[in-house]
Formats: C-alpha cells, structure tokens, sequence
C-alpha cells in the first residue's frame, strides 16, 4: 500500500497517464481508499483541465499590427539568403 | 506533392521551407498561427504586457534572422517558444534583482509538496463563470506562482510542451521540471479551490 506521501510523489504521472502501469495500479488503490487523496487527486485533475481547456485570447490589434511593421521593416532590410 | 495535413492541423513545416527560400507571406502566416501563444507566454513570464509585446516582437524578428540556422530538429513551434522564454527571462532579470528570478537547480532543494487544501470541487467548477472572469482567475492564479514553478507550469500544461521538450527549453534537468510542475501543479489548486469548491462543504458559506 502506498502512504500518501508516496501517493504525491507519483501524482504528476497518474494525472499525465505515463509512468510504470504497476505503480499507476497501486495509486488508483490508494485514491480508491484515501478519501483525502482522492480530493488532491480530482481537484488536481480538474486544475489541468480547466488550464488546458483554455484558448488564448486574440492579441490586441495594435499589437499585433505592430510586430507585422517591425517584421516587414526587417524582411525588407534582411531578406533570406536563398 | 506531399500529403495533405489532417484537417484542423497546422503543418508548420511546409510554411518553415517556404519561409526559408524567402517566402515572407509564409512567415507571417507561422507568426499569425503562434502570436497569440507566444503573447500569452510572455505575458505569464514577464507580467507585464509592455514587456510581453517587446518580447513578441523580438522573438519572432529573432526567428525571421536566425531562420536559416533552424534545422527541424525540433518543430518550429517549440523553436519559438524556446527564443521567446530565453527574451522573457532576460526581461524579468532586468528588471528584477532578487533570487526568485532565479531559475536554477538550487531552488528545488529542501521543499518538499505540500497538500493543505482538502475541499471537493463542484464538476465542471469552471461554468461557475464567464471567460472573462474565469481568465482573470487562472491568470492570478499562475502570476502568483514564483518565476521557476510557474514557467514550468505554463511550458508543460498552457502550452503543452513534453517534460523533455519543457527541460530543453529552460536548460533544467528531467526531475527538476517533474519537482517544479508538481510543486505548481499542487499550488494551483490550492489557490483555486476557493472558487471552484463544492457551495454546500463550505462552513462558513451562511456567514
């Protein structure tokens, strides 16, 4: 059985579905009877999702008219050697 | 005629060769695919959207210079990030002396995880709120992490870089990004369980 120390130092790979498949076994066992463990584990999970569900923002338009001028001024000055 | 890329994915290499013989209409359209990406990154790293928008700039004009110097060995996208971090970081240093900017091996030693939150969460917590203030929450969320975790964080779970790819990019060994993303990871739902936590646990809701 693994404490619950052991049972953080093995979250990130449980959570990113990589690492040795008995130990990922032995994580589930533990999450399955450690209530506590079980709510770091879900709300840890629900953290990742939440993150990577989000889309980045369209960037300001002066901004990005800004890096278009500074690039065309560059590749004007600099065209690739072909 | 090479195949056609799936539909919805980018195939940046074929933009990346044409750019390369001098196509500037095919660079701008690799810097339309990642701006908003590269932006994002640089506003995490640097907090600061001065900074972020030099940072932008100056990555890609980097890219457009040393183009003929990328080989493909990596894909161009991980190319960028890797230029933009390294101009992010050195924005930070500038303008901040003290250690925490630090990124070295030295600040892993003597932390170990912690765990001091223990609240269910709601499913799908995050349809409690708008976009707008759903962003404005995980955004503080992340500045409020130390440089070292949450350049990490925004690498390997913004961005979507592999371990491997997230050690590359900061020139940090494979366990120090494992230790770190764990260490944000485990910050992270800390600071949003106050509001992504289930309405009914909480003892002081009728306070």
């Amino acid at each position: 059985m693994l404490t619950c120390k052991d049972f953080l130092n093995e979250l990130n790979e449980y959570l990113d579905e990589t690492g040795d498949p008995e130990i990922r076994r032995r994580v589930q066992e533990h999450i399955e009877e450690c209530p506590n463990c079980w709510v770091v584990f879900d709300t840890t999970k629900k953290t990742l999702h939440i993150f990577k569900g989000l889309e980045p923002q369209e960037i300001p338009r002066d901004v990005h008219e800004r890096l278009m001028a500074a690039l065309q001024r560059k590749c004007a000055a600099h065209p690739q050697r072909v | 005629m090479p195949p056609p890329a799936q539909s919805g994915v980018f195939d940046e290499s074929a933009f990346v060769t044409r750019a390369k013989l001098g196509d500037t209409a095919a660079f701008a359209e690799l810097v339309s695919q990642y701006e908003r990406k590269i932006f994002r990154l640089a506003k995490h790293i640097t907090q600061n959207d001065e900074d972020a928008e030099d940072v932008l700039q100056e990555s890609f004009l980097k890219a457009y210079e040393h183009l003929g110097d990328f080989q493909g060995n990596s894909k161009f996208y991980t190319w960028i990030v890797r230029i933009a971090v390294n101009e992010a970081l050195m924005k930070l240093r500038k303008r901040k002396t003290d250690r925490t900017v630090s990124l070295d091996e030295s600040i892993d030693l003597g932390e170990e995880p912690v765990v001091r939150e223990i609240a269910v969460w709601e499913d799908n917590p995050e349809q409690r709120y708008s976009q707008t203030e759903l962003r404005e929450i995980l955004d503080n969320a992340i500045d409020s992490l130390r440089p070292a975790f949450r350049t990490v964080f925004v690498l390997r779970d913004v961005e979507d870089l592999s371990t491997e790819e997230t050690a590359a990019v900061l020139n940090l060994s494979i366990p120090a990004v494992k230790s770190r993303l764990l260490r944000a990871r485990l910050q992270l739902r800390e600071k949003l369980t106050r509001f992504f936590r289930r309405k009914g646990d909480d003892v002081f809701a009728y306070l």
